[in-house]
């Protein structure tokens, strides 16, 4: 902040001192709108609901072709079998352990005393005590929900996909770390991978890996393993290259090298990216439910064919609660593995290991006993409090709903009409040619050319797989929600950060936006707002609103104290610390809010599909579930990721526009995860 | 830094350690080798598709109770959407759909062709599927019930979601529809909303009844809702046969279903109970919405609900078992 920049605008009055962009924005915005006027529904490329394209049909006609040489053609009976039993033979392992076996009264190996107390210790051996009582405490909870058993298949499963994760990503993780061109070519396809809607990809595994629990394990990978890749490679790349010579000074070895000085000096990297994997994981339980995984999911999509929201609810807590422990619980790993890579005090990690040593006897007791008493093996079913709770929600819902659908409704209408139609009149109205330009137009101002050949590539993509219409429809929405993401996380971001009181009361509440499964909220959505684009837009900001809210409470808080200080001894009151102090230090957080706030809204686009949300959500969901529509939800899907890109690219560029353009807040490098979109 | 590995070490080793001695109490849980479960009969365990209707549900349900209690089966039930369940039958992931919308396309496929499942006949149950419009309207404006006046009414349907025209509410993308080309081929000032999902039409329809607000949707019976809500339906020009043979062209009502049960070919040769009770298994529409209700609207579990209603009709269920 030494050199302060030259005002070239000096003289000019104040709101004549724009940035440069906002004129080329506003005039790109002036043309598109003669555009449309002048144009009014010509060349929009529109394509009806039941309509296909030749690409659609064809895709079809793969799908056709796997199901009816599915059981003859050796590389299914072989290959894609075979790793389906693989899969399947892991994960009853640890669904033997943790839910049933198939003797006698089926009990697991390990009865729910058992598994809490296992878990507890495994909770205080890698993290600390205080996330071991937290285990304790949720781990039980699930059994006085009286959805014990559901959640350990839920559990199994989700260790099950972790473990092939870390099979599977580690070393994935270990070679883009060491070889740049490995990582050039991989990050690509993790961000497909990412983005692209779970519900595409569903119908072609079960396809190919058939309905049941592999294939929901397999599901999950997909979607889990990018975080561990990327922190992986992430952990090596960083290793400071002094370190790296200096073992290489010493004559060590490749293998060597790579095991005693890079591995573990990238483990405390690698442990956030298993803590994202778990994250990830669960974010599929009720997506891979659609597949015939069981556990909870299973609960919250039946509670739901009865529009029973007490019971959704109840499981999406356990959910919810599953989310928050192993989060907990990997974070104080990654902490540990920090303080560790550091020095510890020698007698305080004796005594440790000592008092593990010891309540790991009360650990064997405890399974001995799950194995040997039946209040110890099946959770007591008189300690029950999920039905009483869910029949509370379900009453607070029907009452809320009753008493207030007449004015939300009304309040949806006016908002449609007041925002949603114009908007998406203007993209979808306006001829194709003239949307392209304004969109590169505005990606080359705010991001630079790199951005606008991408968004290019991106919307030419579109237009090959024939479903433009139901983009720009997607898009407008997306666009919608991210804006009201963006003010309801600048304005709960801005408190959040700015005391550290909310921050303690707001985290809990954000956790769980996050991690409960959309499902559970769409029906009382529904009651109130019916199925329309609002509705969809409204569940898209309740999930994307949280990372947002974070991110930018972490920008405001780390705007240094001194400059906040300063700014308050000359006298500036609240508001005008908050406006002109810290909002401008936090830009660049502000702009990775907008980035990752739209790609949350983006895979949010799929479940706006299942409550009236339409046009590219609904032919992704009409394709899972309709054969004759399979190709064109295939391609919906392509076309959500495609939008993704094309979006993210725009932000990304701009974000690292600002941590040029603003050294204020340029100190501290914030690691992202690239886009961490989580399906409900 | 070797001490740190130490101590991972050791935490590696005494976690192996808790394993190990799982491993060494025995392989599988005294209480499973001790148990006094019931004896095992010779049904074994059947695996049912659970498709996302509550009717299904019901029809699942009451099946469920019966071959557990009175033949002492074991029924493992998981949800599959509709026209997935039928790749369960190739890999025998599936034993069992208890009730059958049609799917041509895939009986060609898994009955004809791969000779993975077999038609287990009708469930008793017929099928309608149609336009519904809720009772408070049906009442208030009974021509309503008639496709002929529906133009007249079209503003009186229109939504945020439809602009000028009035709004035909249609569910899950994986049910028979023809609607798009209906409004289009009966001229009709409509257009078909896409609600995505069963829970959204239900939800739409009971808000409408309960404040009176104008709604036109995509419906079918039997269907638990009509017991809570008793939709009434639009007539559209008569069904005749053949009259839907053009997709593009329809401008017929739907035709009636007869309901079936599919099972896989495994389960049908096996010479189990499970597979007589499915072939036996009918009853009525009546019998289903009312179970069906006692699980949607009663919230009752399916088991309890089952239960029930074998308790209340021993007579039909005896006729199952013969």
């Amino acid at each position: 902040m030494a050199v302060a920049p030259i005002d070239t605008n000096r003289g000019l009055p104040r709101w004549l001192t724009l940035p440069r962009w906002v004129y080329v924005v506003a005039i790109a915005v002036a043309v598109w709108l003669i555009a449309w006027r002048m144009f009014n529904g010509r060349w929009t490329l529109p394509l009806q609901s039941a309509q296909l394209t030749p690409l659609h049909l064809w895709l079809n006609d793969v799908n056709a072709w796997v199901r009816d040489n599915r059981d003859s053609n050796p590389i299914f009976v072989y290959f894609f079998d075979g790793i389906r039993e693989g899969v399947g033979a892991v994960g009853s392992v640890f669904s033997r352990l943790f839910v049933q076996t198939d003797v006698g009264l089926q009990l697991p190996e390990i009865g729910w005393l058992g598994v809490v107390a296992l878990v507890t210790w495994l909770a205080a051996a890698v993290g600390n005590y205080r996330v071991a009582i937290l285990t304790a405490v949720g781990f039980t909870a699930f059994g006085v929900l009286g959805i014990f058993t559901d959640a350990m298949w839920t559990f199994s499963l989700t260790l099950t996909a972790v473990l092939f994760s870390v099979v599977i990503g580690v070393p994935l993780g270990v070679w883009a770390g060491l070889n740049a061109k490995v990582d050039r070519v991989l990050t690509p396809i993790l961000d497909f991978m990412q983005t692209l809607p779970s519900f595409v990809y569903l119908a072609p595994l079960a396809l190919l890996f058939l309905i049941g629990p592999a294939s929901a394990v397999i599901a999950t990978v997909i979607y889990a393993v990018p975080p561990i890749i990327r922190l992986t490679a992430h952990g090596i790349r960083t290793v400071p290259p002094t370190i790296g010579e200096a073992a290489d000074s010493l004559g060590v070895s490749g293998r060597q090298r790579l095991f005693t000085v890079l591995l573990p000096l990238a483990r405390s990297s690698m442990v956030v990216g298993l803590n994202q994997t778990v994250m990830a994981a669960l974010a599929m339980v009720t997506i891979s439910a659609l597949i015939a995984g069981p556990g909870l999911g299973q609960l919250v999509v039946q509670a739901l064919q009865s529009l029973n929201v007490g019971r959704a609810f109840v499981s999406g807590l356990a959910i919810v609660i599953m989310a928050i422990v192993l989060d907990r619980v990997t974070t104080a790993a990654s902490r540990r593995a920090q303080i560790s890579a550091r020095q510890a005090d020698p007698a305080r990690r004796r005594r440790r290991l000592a008092l593990l040593g010891g309540t790991l006897v009360l650990v064997v007791i405890a399974i001995y006993l799950s194995r040997s008493v039946l209040w110890a093996a099946r959770f007591p079913a008189a300690v029950n409090v999920g039905d009483a709770l869910s029949t509370v929600i379900g009453d607070f819902s029907s009452m809320v709903q009753t008493s207030m659908s007449l004015i939300t409704a009304s309040l949806k209408d006016g908002f449609t009409f007041a925002i949603i139609n114009p908007f998406q009149g203007v993209l979808t109205e306006t001829p194709f040619f003239v949307v392209i330009l304004v969109v590169l137009v505005i990606a080359v101002t705010v991001g630079g050319v790199r951005a606008a050949l991408i968004s290019l590539a991106c919307l030419a993509l579109i237009i090959a797989v024939g479903l433009w219409e139901d983009a720009m429809v997607t898009l407008a929405s997306t666009l919608i929600a991210t804006v009201i993401t963006m003010v309801i996380g600048v304005v709960l971001g801005v408190v959040m950060g700015r005391s550290k009181r909310v921050d303690q009361w707001l985290r809990p509440s954000l956790d769980a936006a996050q991690t409960m499964p959309a499902f559970v909220y769409l029906v009382p959505f529904l009651g109130l707002f019916g199925p329309s684009r609002f509705t969809a837009i409204v569940a898209a900001v309740i999930y994307a609103a949280p990372v947002a809210i974070k991110i930018i409470a972490e920008g405001i808080s780390h705007v240094s104290a001194e400059t906040v200080e300063a700014a308050e001894s000359n006298g500036a009151s609240a508001w005008q610390t908050i406006v002109k102090v810290q909002v401008p230090l936090a830009a660049s957080s502000i702009t990775l809010a907008t980035n990752q706030g739209l790609i949350y809204v983006l895979s949010m686009v799929v479940v706006g599909g299942l409550v009236g949300g339409g046009a590219l959500g609904y032919d992704v969901v009409a394709g899972f579930s309709q054969g004759s529509l399979f190709g064109k939800g295939l391609a919906a899907g392509v076309a959500i990721v495609l939008l993704g890109i094309m979006l993210d690219r725009i932000t990304q560029a701009a974000v690292a526009r600002r941590r040029t353009r603003s050294p204020g807040t340029g100190g501290r490098v914030r690691f992202t995860t690239a886009p961490t979109p989580a399906t409900h | 830094m070797a001490t740190r590995f130490t101590r991972r070490r050791i935490i590696a080793g005494a976690a192996t350690l808790a394993a190990i001695s799982l491993l060494a109490t025995g392989c599988s849980s005294s209480l499973n080798t001790s148990s006094t479960g019931a004896a095992k009969s010779a049904c074994g365990t059947v695996k049912l598709a659970m498709n996302d209707w509550v009717g299904y549900t019901a029809d699942a349900a009451v099946f469920t109770y019966v071959a557990e209690k009175k033949l002492g089966c074991t029924v493992k039930q998981s949800s599959i959407n509709e026209q997935v369940a039928w790749q369960g039958f190739a890999n025998d992931t599936v034993d069992v759909i208890i009730e059958n919308w049609g799917h041509e396309d895939l009986a060609k496929t898994y009955i004809d062709q791969q000779k993975v499942a077999v038609d287990a006949g009708p469930t008793g149950n017929v099928g309608k599927i149609g336009w519904y419009v809720p009772p408070w309207l049906a009442k208030a404006n009974p021509d309503i019930l008639d496709w002929n006046n529906l133009n007249k009414y079209a503003s009186k349907f229109q939504t945020s979601e439809s602009g000028s025209q009035g709004q035909l509410l249609d569910g899950d993308p994986s049910f028979v529809t023809n609607d798009a080309a209906l409004v289009t081929n009966l001229k009709l000032n409509y257009k078909v909303i896409y609600s995505g999902s069963e829970t959204a039409l239900i939800q739409a329809f009971r808000t409408a009844e309960q404040n009176k607000t104008w709604t036109i949707g995509y419906f079918y019976e039997p269907q638990w809702f009509l017991s809570d809500v008793a939709l009434k339906k639009v007539a559209l020009p008569k069904y005749t046969a053949g009259c839907d043979a053009d997709a593009a062209k329809i401008a017929c009502d739907y035709p009636d279903y007869t309901l079936n049960k599919i099972m896989s070919k495994k389960l049908a040769t096996s010479g189990s109970p499970a597979a007589a009770l499915v072939k036996a298994f009918t009853w009525t529409n009546d019998d289903q919405n009312l179970v069906a209700k006692y699980i949607a609207d009663g919230k009752m579990t399916p088991a309890a609900a089952a239960k029930k209603w074998v308790d209340a009709n021993p007579k039909v269920v005896a006729a199952w078992l013969k």
